[in-house]
């Protein structure tokens, strides 16, 4: 053996003996001795000396520190000089080593305690010494001798999960530098030192490596901390790489080495971080040819895997494509499959509504940055994808992704296919439509400097515009005097609400008038006035309208605006539901029949589920018989008798309110006026013909082929009428129907139709009460029960698979018509939780009003049952405060028939 | 505050038996002590009411049947000028219960165009009427015609529709503002016989103006859908300040009340409605005629009066003067 090195043993072994006595001189100076070993003192100690102490003695040596110190051992020496001392080794020694120690030290001590305590604190100034540049930059010398994989995985470890440890390990007494918020950046700056540090080596010629920091850069990010770390890390890169060859290569390589399995982690945050697509191209250099993983991520993840990304994302993200010319065939790669996916129908009805958006934004960015020869190349290509995702488009019955075909359509086809005539649609705008068209017109930008977005700078010239002119309005005519000015005052307008346009022809005062003037007359004014006359006239005079009702109600379904009449749509059907509801019987039995009709337009078959569905509503909505009377004649008669009852019943109340005394006061709301459900005689003629026909097709309507709007309009329809259907006789053999109806069409390819169908399912659940459901339909029932099983979290929750109903589903579960219906109801509901569960929610009560008629049912309570209580799992993940309602009453629907199955089997 | 609902007229006149064409409030005469309400009919009568009684107390005629269009007492009372569609203005004596015609001047405008007078000293008064496609400026009594002021031959705006003759406090000279059928209100300097100035501000025929000497500031009101104002600057020069626009369409008459505070229009949609006159806010409109309103009139203190197709005479107190 070698006596130097037999030396070192000895001086080492001699210090640590030395520790265990109680002599604080003595270990001061033993201490002292053996930092020449660390090379920073004055008389350091021979290089073979001091690498064989590093190698071989220190950790040892660290760790024998480490178990001495304790309050007594520090008091030895005074003003803390041991304390000082004995934390020096771990600042001046090799970092690597300092900082296993101190890890294992930290997460070795069990509890806290003095010693946690001040490991921790010197660990915080371990790293705020800026320790850790060195342990990283140790890694990037090392790779020339044989680095121990074993040893950089343990570092790699601590240094990646330090936060994560020393939190487990401290609890609430975690210092502030080990939060992730503070630690991820800090890693951050020391990484961009330890880059300098390589940098500089390798401007003098030295060879390095940075594999290290790609490692603990792709660790930092897999865990999910790419904002804290890039958040720091590409701004002062954007600085360095700025001009500066070397930087720009050390860059790419630091990406390139990044471990397959985190690439994406990394570049998805460096996509985010980057302020636009020339520093996103600085930073990766041509990572995306050189690098299956990242072509990968860049060009399919990104873009047809996920849609997380925001606009300004996938602008830098294209933009880089597009930045290189080798990467260009990249981009034109990615147009096709793109536009490829946008044109797939079965994209169309598959994927959620926000994934076809991402999609066209990502397609619409594409095309700004690809010239006309590139697009001319792969014309037929893409006008192929094109015109198919166009098509499959304009079919779906979403307005929204109606709209977005055309949008698309538009702007792709004058880009593709720029000298062919200029595709264009009328489409409402919108917030996206304005987006998507200011995507497409917006040039990348070449300087890459931040976009700050092209409509802020109009708005800020906008307001100043603006309120100077507002300022003028009330600002007074230059010569007025005072004196007038002051008595404006005096002159108070009176009521001009009655200037109205004025019609030379008068409105028809009969109903008959009416039907003539509608289907004979020229004269346009006259046919106006009677069409705004009408309803008011039906309801006046019902006897009238009966007589001619058929009539009526054909003329008002064939009615067409000839016209310009502000209202029309509105007008014609406020008059047919009027005729309706005066003549139920006879006019739905037309109306029904006409449905299935030849010779209708969709737009016609759909007023009249429409009219159908409103007067449903209004014949069924309580309190409609005490009013109508009053709106027709108020006979003379009727008036007394209808002024003494609230008379003597003020008297009554008053008496008692001056008798009781009350401490607190409850909700006063009186429930409305019981009486019969008058759709209970009529709902047959309403419901039947509908739900019989619509598995023959004709000629002009096939509403199992291309009119699924139809279909779903249908199904919405039947729905309500279900529901409106509530307490009414007919309800059983209707839910029978109903649910025969849903489950012939139950694996229909459109959500709307299927969002349709699950509507019916709850009004069915809703409307027939369960002892009748259970006797009477228990097969519609099961197999309701099988679908819905697959159906079930589609909906509920709006967790949403591919395939099932698009997120919007639970907004549209219940029709425009029956919504508001529903929650007025439900508003009356208590607070209920389970003792059992502890789930809770609005709850109904199955609720009677005091007359006696039976109000709509909830299946929450009912026999004293408690339905969180009976299928707990259904509540799991979801926070019933902050649910909607309607979303309740999903969930509660489907507890309802899980329930009544469970009894039932 | 909830508007208070439109008030209703406070009396109405019915019995002209015909459609009511001119309204003219006149003074209290002295002697009788207090006011008459004159109205010209289709018929070519011309009926007085007192105001007291609400009852006709007298019926002129001498227009032999046709539509009386414009009705005008002269200032020193007693003398009424009546035009009719029969191609006369009439000077009528009415003093101590006389109704005769003492003088008659031939026009020569078969058009309902109105005409305007300006008193000038004791016994003299300047009368504007329309003539054939031009405006005669006549000097009365002796019925001399000063002179005709006919736009020059390149301007094309047709017939004179409306003529207001005013004279600004602080010059002698007479103006004239006449509407035409092409839209446009000219200001003619009667002495110079030139137009100063002239501004479009319609484009329907303007069918009533009315000046507010005061302030330099005029209405009119045409055809179509909206009234406009204008104003004259110190260089005799129109210039267009607003237009209000309206419910529907066509005015036959426009009346400023002679405090200046309001203004009301006759409408062809047989509403009256009543603006603010300095804001032009609009205060009411008056739904109370079922027929095309063709006139309104204001009385000194305040009373207003429409006169309509519907052979009615509605009078009204709005906003009293206080």
């Amino acid at each position: 053996m070698d006596p130097a090195l037999s030396a070192v043993r000895l001086s080492v072994r001699e210090a640590v003996h030395t520790l265990s006595s109680e002599d604080g001189g003595r270990i001061f100076s033993t201490l002292g001795s053996l930092k020449r070993y660390l090379g920073q003192t004055e008389n350091p100690a021979l290089p073979g000396e001091q690498e064989e102490f590093a190698r071989v003695h220190f950790s040892a040596f660290l760790r024998c520190l480490v178990s001495k110190l304790s309050p007594d051992w520090l008091e030895l020496l005074p003003d803390g000089q041991l304390e000082e001392l004995w934390a020096s080794f771990f600042l001046e020694g090799p970092a690597d080593q300092a900082f296993l120690v101190l890890m294992e030290s930290i997460e070795g001590t069990a509890g806290p305690s003095f010693r946690l305590m001040k490991m921790a604190q010197l660990l915080a100034r371990f790293l705020s010494a800026g320790r850790m540049a060195a342990v990283l930059e140790g890694q990037c010398w090392q790779h020339t001798e044989s680095a121990s994989p074993l040893l950089q995985e343990t570092l790699l470890i601590r240094v990646v999960t330090l936060p994560d440890r020393l939190g487990n390990r401290l609890q609430r007494e975690s210092l502030a530098v080990f939060l992730p918020q503070n630690y991820f950046p800090l890693l951050g700056e020391e990484i961009v030192r330890v880059l300098q540090a390589v940098v500089d080596s390798l401007r003098g010629g030295l060879d390095c490596s940075v594999s290290f920091v790609s490692q603990v850069l792709g660790k930092a990010c897999v865990h999910g901390r790419q904002k804290e770390i890039l958040g720091v890390l590409v701004p002062r890169l954007m600085a360095l790489t700025q001009g500066s060859c070397l930087w720009q290569r050390v860059c790419w390589r630091l990406v390139e080495r990044v471990p397959d399995r985190a690439m994406e982690a990394v570049l998805t945050g460096l996509v985010e971080a980057a302020p636009g697509p020339e520093v996103l191209s600085r930073l990766l250099g041509n990572l995306v040819m050189n690098s299956r993983k990242a072509q990968f991520v860049l060009t399919q993840k990104l873009l047809f895997l996920q849609y997380r990304c925001t606009t300004p994302m996938l602008q830098s993200l294209l933009g880089y494509l597009a930045t290189d010319s080798q990467r260009r065939p990249l981009l034109v790669q990615a147009l096709k499959e793109l536009l490829e996916t946008w044109g797939s129908s079965s994209a169309v009805r598959h994927t959620p509504l926000p994934q076809q958006r991402y999609v066209s934004k990502a397609v619409l960015i594409c095309l700004v940055h690809l010239g006309d020869a590139e697009l001319h190349d792969s014309r037929d290509e893409l006008l192929a994808s094109l015109m198919a995702g166009v098509k499959c488009r304009l079919d779906s019955s979403l307005p929204p992704v109606r709209r977005l075909g055309m949008v698309v359509a538009e702007v792709a086809s004058t880009r593709i296919h720029p000298e062919g005539p200029p595709l264009r649609f009328q489409y409402e705008e919108d917030e996206l439509s304005r987006e998507m068209l200011a995507l497409a017109t917006s040039r990348p930008a070449a300087d890459g400097s931040l976009e700050t977005g092209p409509s802020v700078p109009p708005v800020a010239a906008d307001t100043p515009d603006k309120e100077p002119e507002e300022s003028d309005i009330p600002q007074p005519p230059p010569d007025g005097s005072d004196s007038e000015l002051d008595s404006d005052d005096e002159f108070v307008p009176y009521d001009m609400s009655g200037d109205q346009e004025l019609k030379s022809s008068k409105a028809p005062m009969y109903v008959r008038d009416c039907v003539e003037a509608l289907t004979t007359s020229e004269n346009w004014e006259r046919w106006e006035a009677a069409l705004r006359a009408l309803e008011g006239l039906v309801f006046r005079s019902p006897a009238a309208t009966r007589e001619v009702s058929v009539e009526l109600a054909k003329v008002l379904l064939h009615l067409e605006e000839k016209t310009s009449v502000a209202g029309f749509e509105g007008l014609r059907q406020r008059a047919l539901v009027a005729v309706t509801v005066t003549d139920p019987a006879r006019v739905a039995k037309y109306l029904t029949s006409q449905f299935y009709a030849l010779n209708y337009s969709l737009r016609q078959r759909m007023d009249i589920l429409d009219v159908l569905t409103l007067a449903a509503q209004e014949l069924s909505r309580p309190g409609r018989l005490g009013r109508a009377p009053q709106r027709g004649s108020p006979g003379p008669a009727s008036q007394p008798s209808s002024a003494v009852a609230p008379a003597w019943r003020a008297v009554v109340e008053e008496r008692i309110r001056s008798k009781t005394r009350r401490f607190s006061k409850g909700s006063v709301g009186r429930g409305p006026a019981a009486g019969p459900n008058e759709f209970n005689s009529v709902a047959g003629y309403f419901f039947f013909p509908l739900v019989q026909h619509f598995d023959r097709p004709l000629v002009t309507f096939d509403l199992l082929g291309d009119d699924q709007l139809v279909l779903g309009r249908l199904a919405h329809t039947l729905g309500a009428l279900m529901y409106l259907a509530v307490n009414t006789t007919v309800a059983v053999p209707m839910g029978k129907a109903l649910l025969e109806f849903v489950w012939a069409l139950r694996f229909h390819g459109d959500a709307y139709v299927r969002r349709g169908l699950l509507s019916a399912v709850s009004s069915v659940l809703l409307s027939v009460p369960a002892e009748r459901l259970l006797a009477d339909l228990p097969d519609e029932l099961l197999e309701a029960r099988a679908w819905l099983a697959g159906e079930r979290w589609a909906v509920v929750g709006g967790r949403q698979a591919g395939g099932r109903c698009s997120p919007s589903s639970h907004e549209g579960l219940w029709s425009r018509a029956e919504a508001p219906e529903l929650s007025k109801t439900q508003s009356k509901g208590q607070r209920l939780s389970c003792p059992q569960c502890g789930g809770g929610g609005t709850a109904i009560r199955g609720h009677w009003s005091p007359t006696g008629a039976p109000q709509r049912r909830h299946p929450v309570m009912r026999d004293g049952v408690c339905l969180f209580w009976k299928i707990p799992n259904l509540w799991k993940g979801y926070k019933v405060s902050t649910m909607d309602p309607r979303q309740i009453h999903q969930i509660l629907a489907f507890c309802h028939i899980l329930l009544l199955t469970t009894f039932f089997s | 505050m909830a508007a208070p609902p439109p008030p209703d007229p406070q009396f109405v006149l019915r019995g002209t038996q015909s459609a009511v064409h001119a309204l003219h409030f006149c003074g209290g005469a002295q002697g009788q002590g207090h006011p008459l309400l004159l109205s010209g009919s289709l018929s070519g009568l011309v009926h007085i009411w007192s105001l007291q009684t609400r009852r006709a107390v007298a019926t002129l005629d001498g227009h032999e049947g046709q539509c009386v269009t414009w009705l005008q007492t002269l200032p020193q009372g007693h003398q009424l000028l009546s035009q009719g569609r029969d191609l006369k203005l009439c000077l009528w004596d009415l003093a101590e219960g006389r109704n005769a015609v003492v003088d008659s001047v031939r026009l020569e405008s078969i058009g309902f165009c109105r005409g305007s007078v300006l008193a000038r000293g004791h016994q003299h008064w300047t009368l504007a009427v329309p003539g054939r496609g031009s405006d005669e400026i006549l000097e009365m009594p002796s019925k001399t015609s000063v002179c005709t002021l006919k736009p020059e031959a390149d301007a094309k705006p047709g017939m004179p529709m409306c003529l207001e003759l005013w004279q600004a406090d602080s010059s002698p000279r007479p103006l004239l503002l006449a509407g035409y059928e092409d839209g446009s209100v000219a200001l003619w300097d009667v002495s110079e016989r030139k137009v100063c100035s002239r501004i479009a501000c319609h484009t329907e025929p303007v069918m009533a103006l009315d000046f507010d000497s005061q302030k330099a500031r005029g209405v009119s009101g045409s055809a179509e859908k909206a009234l406009a104002v204008w104003s004259l600057d110190e260089q005799q020069a129109l210039q267009a300040l607003r237009t209000q626009e309206l419910t529907n369409p066509g005015i036959a008459d426009v009346k400023i009340r002679p405090d200046r505070k309001i203004l009301a229009t006759a409408g062809w949609d047989h509403r009256i409605r009543v603006f603010h006159w300095w804001t032009m806010k609009p205060l009411a409109v008056l739904a109370f005629h079922s027929a095309t309103v063709h006139c309104v009139a204001f009385a000194t203190d305040g009373l207003m009066a429409a006169g309509s197709r519907d052979q009615r005479i509605s009078v009204w107190s709005l906003y009293p003067r206080t």
